[in-house]
Parts: structure tokens; C-alpha cells; sequence
């Protein structure tokens, strides 16, 4: 088992706002390549956690390792240049710019780092439309963000993610508020990126959990209550108490 | 019949706008000529008024701070060093962007009304300062620069500075080149980064941007047209003063680009006008021309709620830039 070097580790990672600590001494470990989906109750410190790995938050406590590199003080905008990327919880594209310019905007980061002199603007156009097309959003590339539905704003969300190439995928909910068919696609699109990137999901929709996570972390009042394959976690007598109400 | 992609179509109308404004040189009397130079020049300002506030989203209040460094670097080393319109040009630019480097750096630290306000703290601080050294400023009265000075020397001759025609001819160059750096800076990359942190800050970290670097760089280059308009101001017109420095000159930008359409990029050139002739008009007529201009403010606000050209934009040209 020491063979796989961990992709991102955290520390007795902590957080407290006031009295309150909304992560609390989390040790976790994440396998590269794993798609691993947190649980919890609301509350559970599950946004806070992965926020303090993004680095939106700081953590008021403990290490954040990200490919062997200490990267507690890094500023959120070099973690997402070393290959952190956060789709947000409340989407959040911008929604007076067209689809293609939004993920353009993910693009032109990720190849000015490439090249560092300046960009093509069809290099530009390409990584794009891939990305749009990845989510299935190729047609949609000159309607306004704002005009879309729902389900297509999240897409939109995703591929703009996807479109920083990242070796870590951190999905805040990414099925909140979408249809049944809007699941099933989405489930597989990140099936798909699972295979190229290292996926990290916070979801409340225990079917995509299931369906998705390769193993499963569950989350309480800002500690870990358990972690294990997804059978374990059904079978385990505290998550049901905590979580899938007994 | 081949379509006009928007970019050849946005392109030509820029193009046409500068050449309409040459021809405008040899149409105008000569009343209206000096008007339009002035305008032109001010139209400068506001440009680079609009990339901070119409492109980045940041409402400043100080802008006449950038504005008057660029005018006394100019005006202070004519006048008191005797160099000559080149280097004393150059003067005000570097003035500028020394200013709005360390303005920028410190004030971009807050954001929304905590920014306006530090914004309009720095600019008191500057005009206070320039009526503190009244030994070199001569403060309200101001300094007169000697029409002997606002030569400009080429290889082969030397432009009369104070000539109008050549004064019109040179604001239009500034103006035009000012034009040309906004039009190809709002539609490269850089530009749209600009509107995307205008729209939403946090997402743009979260994509990797250093979104304090791109916002300082925003605030410099802002801080580098609005210099660049104080000095051709204080070279054309020959005038140095620190009327300039106080409040009016951070709202009147402020007001031409809302006036013209905030993150346009003919809005302030527009908007200074009417609002010129708008107060020139109506103070020929009555002394009470405020209240005329208030009214007409507020049509305006009522008609053109983006401004005007923000509003042509949205109703019938989206392609404007």
C-alpha cells in the first residue's frame, strides 16, 4: 500500500470561526486518481473542509499537503496553478458573459501559464469548445451565461474546471437543484473526468454517491465519523445513526 | 454580399470617429474648435477613468490626483526646470503612474465604499499638498506657462503649441492613440479578465488569477491615461493649477463616463461632450444653468439609464465594444 504517494493530505487541519469549530483536527488522505465523494449532515464543516483546501479559507490550525508540498500558505489563486480546482456550491459563472467566454477566461489562465509569452487566440478557441463539449455544452457557446437554464449554468460550472486541467476536481453539490435525466448525465461526465483527474465531491444525493465514489468519507460536527468503501459506509452503525437517520 | 464580422465593423467605426474629428479640425469655427480640443483632452481623462471604474468595477473618488500629477509633472518641470514638451510630458506620465502605483497598491486593499472612500482621502491629501507648496504651485491662482515654452520639437521644425490648429491636431493624436490602446486592451485577454473581476471577483481567484495584480495593473494604467491627459492639458493650454487637484475633477469623470455609458469605448469621449455643451448651452441662456443641466440629467437617467452609448449598445448595436 505505500506504494501510491497520496495526491493531497491534510493534518490535524483545523478551523474555528469564534466559538465555533467548523473543521476540527481532520487527518484525511486522498490516492491520486480516487474519486472520493464527503458526506454529512449540513453543518458538518464539509464546505468549510474543502474550502480550506482550495485555500478560500485559512485554516486556523494543522498542514494542507498537496503533491508533497506543504501548501498551507499558498493563496488560493497559485493552489488552483498547481492543479486545485473548486466548482462552487452556488453556481456561479458570469452570467453576463457568453458560455465560450466564461470558459475562456479558465483557458487563457491555464495557457498563459503554458507558454507564459502570450497566447493564440486558436489555441484559445480549442481548449474551449473542448471543455464546452466535454459537458455537452458545444451548442451553447455564444448564448449569454445568464440565459441559461439551471442545469446548463452548472455544466457550465463544471467545464469551467475542467478547462484548468486540474489533477484535483473539487465539486461543492454539484447536483443540487438539477432534474433526475440532468443526474444521470452528470454522473456520467464526472465518471468520464474520474478517469483523468482525481475528483472530489461533496454531494447530498446519496444515489450519485453511490453511483460515483470509489470510497467515502462522513463527516460530523467537523470531524471525520468514518471513512471507507461504500458498502462500508452503508453498513456502519454510527454513519446510520449520525446520518441516514438510524 | 459579405458580412461584417464585429470586429471589422467596431474597428471602422473607430477609425471614422477619429476621422470625422480631423475633419471637424478644418469644418469648426473657431469658438467650437477650442471647445472640442478641450474635450478632447478631457475625453482622455475620462477613458482612463472608465478602464478603472467602466471595465474593473472600481468606483474611485481620486481620480483628479492622477489627473493633476500628470499636470504639474508637466507644468512644475516647464516651468520651474525649463525642460522642454517632450521630458516634461514624460515627466507627468512617470508622476502618474508613481502615484497610482502607490494610490493603488495601498486603497486596493479595501473594496466598494471603503475603496471610494480611501480613494478620495489620497486625492485630498494631493490637492491639500499642492496648495501646501504654493511657493512652487502658487496654489488657486495657479502658474501660467510662457507660450515661448509649449513648443514642441520634432527632427526638422518645432510645433507652436498654442496655435489652435495645431493644439486641435495634437489632442486629437493623444485621444486617437488612447483610443487605439483601450480598444485593443478591452478586446485581448487582459481586458476580459478585467470585465470578469468587475463581474465576479471570488470566481476569478478560483480560476487562478492573482486578482489584486490584475486590479494594481488596471488602477496604473487608468492612472497613466488620466496623467497623460493632465500633461497635454497643462502643454496646450498653458495653465497649471490646483483647481484641478480638488473634488470636482474625481466626480466629473465619473459623471462623463456614466453620462456616455460606463465600459464603452466612445462613452467618454460622448459623454464629456454633452455634458460640455450641455453646460455651455445652457448657462448662454440663464444663470440659473445648473438647474438646466440637472434636468437634463436626469433625461438622460430616465432615456439612457446605461448611458448613451451603453444603451445604443444594449437596444440596437450589441456589437459596440
Amino acid at each position: 500500500m505505500a506504494a501510491v504517494k497520496p495526491l493531497l493530505e491534510t493534518h490535524e487541519l483545523g478551523r474555528s470561526f469564534g466559538g465555533l469549530r467548523a473543521v476540527d483536527g481532520v487527518d484525511f488522505s486522498l490516492p491520486e486518481g480516487e474519486t472520493h465523494a464527503i458526506i454529512g449532515p449540513n453543518g458538518a464543516g464539509k464546505t468549510t473542509f474543502v474550502s480550506l483546501i482550495c485555500g478560500r479559507v485559512a485554516p486556523t490550525d494543522g498542514r494542507v499537503v498537496f503533491d508533497g508540498k506543504d501548501i498551507s500558505l499558498m493563496p488560493a489563486h497559485k493552489r488552483v496553478r498547481a492543479g486545485i480546482a473548486y466548482t462552487f456550491q452556488i453556481t456561479s459563472v458570469f452570467a453576463n458573459l457568453t458560455a465560450f467566454d466564461n470558459v475562456a477566461l479558465a483557458v487563457q489562465r491555464q495557457l498563459i501559464d503554458d507558454h507564459e509569452r502570450g497566447l493564440s487566440s486558436r489555441a484559445l478557441t480549442e481548449h474551449g469548445m473542448d471543455a464546452l463539449q466535454k459537458v455537452g455544452l458545444g451548442e451553447y457557446a455564444d448564448k449569454v451565461a445568464g440565459n441559461l437554464s439551471y442545469g446548463h449554468q452548472r455544466l457550465l460550472e463544471v467545464a469551467m474546471g475542467l478547462a484548468l486541467r486540474p489533477r484535483l476536481l473539487i465539486l461543492d453539490e454539484p447536483t443540487q437543484g438539477l432534474s433526475d435525466s440532468e443526474i444521470e448525465n452528470f454522473i456520467a461526465l464526472v465518471r468520464q473526468i474520474g478517469e483523468e483527474a482525481t475528483v472530489l465531491l461533496i454531494e447530498h444525493n446519496m444515489d450519485v454517491v453511490m453511483a460515483l465514489a470509489e470510497r467515502i468519507t462522513v463527516m460530523e460536527q467537523g470531524r471525520i465519523l468514518a471513512q471507507g468503501a461504500p458498502a462500508e459506509i452503508r453498513a456502519n452503525q454510527a454513519v446510520q445513526q449520525a446520518y441516514l437517520g438510524g | 454580399m459579405t458580412r461584417l464580422t464585429p470586429s471589422t465593423k467596431s474597428i471602422a467605426l473607430h477609425v471614422g470617429v477619429v476621422v470625422l474629428l480631423l475633419a471637424l479640425n478644418f469644418l469648426l469655427p473657431e469658438y467650437h474648435r477650442g471647445v472640442f480640443a478641450r474635450v478632447l483632452v478631457l475625453a482622455v481623462f475620462a477613458m482612463g477613468y472608465n478602464l478603472a471604474f467602466g471595465y474593473t468595477g472600481l468606483l474611485s473618488l481620486g481620480h483628479a490626483m492622477f489627473f493633476a500629477a500628470g499636470l504639474y509633472g508637466a507644468g512644475l518641470t516647464i516651468y520651474h526646470l525649463e525642460w522642454s514638451v517632450w521630458p516634461a510630458f514624460g515627466a507627468g506620465l512617470a508622476a502618474g503612474v508613481v502615484v497610482a502605483l502607490v494610490v493603488g497598491f495601498l486603497a486596493l486593499r479595501t473594496t466598494g465604499v471603503a475603496f471610494m472612500i480611501v480613494t478620495l482621502m489620497f486625492a485630498q491629501v494631493f490637492y491639500l499638498m499642492t496648495l501646501y507648496f504654493t511657493t512652487y504651485t502658487r496654489g488657486e491662482e495657479g502658474l501660467v506657462l510662457p507660450q515661448e515654452m509649449r513648443v514642441l520639437g520634432f527632427p526638422g521644425g518645432v510645433l507652436d503649441l498654442s496655435d489652435p490648429s495645431t493644439r486641435y491636431l495634437v489632442a486629437l493624436s493623444l485621444f486617437a492613440i488612447v483610443l487605439a490602446a483601450i480598444l485593443f486592451l478591452v478586446r485581448a485577454p487582459y481586458g476580459r479578465s478585467l470585465i470578469a473581476i468587475r463581474e465576479n471577483e471570488e470566481r476569478m481567484r478560483m480560476l487562478g488569477y492573482d486578482v489584486f495584480v490584475n486590479k494594481l495593473m488596471a488602477v496604473v494604467l487608468s492612472g497613466l491615461f488620466c496623467a497623460a491627459s493632465g500633461a497635454a492639458y497643462a502643454v496646450l493650454f498653458g495653465y497649471v493649477g490646483s483647481g484641478f487637484a480638488a473634488i470636482q475633477y474625481s466626480i466629473l469623470p465619473l459623471l462623463w463616463v456614466l453620462v456616455g455609458g460606463a465600459a464603452t469605448t466612445l462613452g467618454p469621449l460622448i459623454g464629456t461632450l454633452f455634458m460640455f455643451y450641455v453646460i455651455d448651452t445652457a448657462s448662454s441662456y440663464t444663470t440659473a444653468h445648473l438647474m438646466v443641466v440637472g434636468l437634463v440629467l436626469i433625461g438622460v437617467i430616465l432615456f439612457f439609464p446605461k448611458g448613451i452609448i451603453g444603451t445604443v449598445r444594449e437596444r440596437w448595436l450589441p456589437w459596440l465594444p
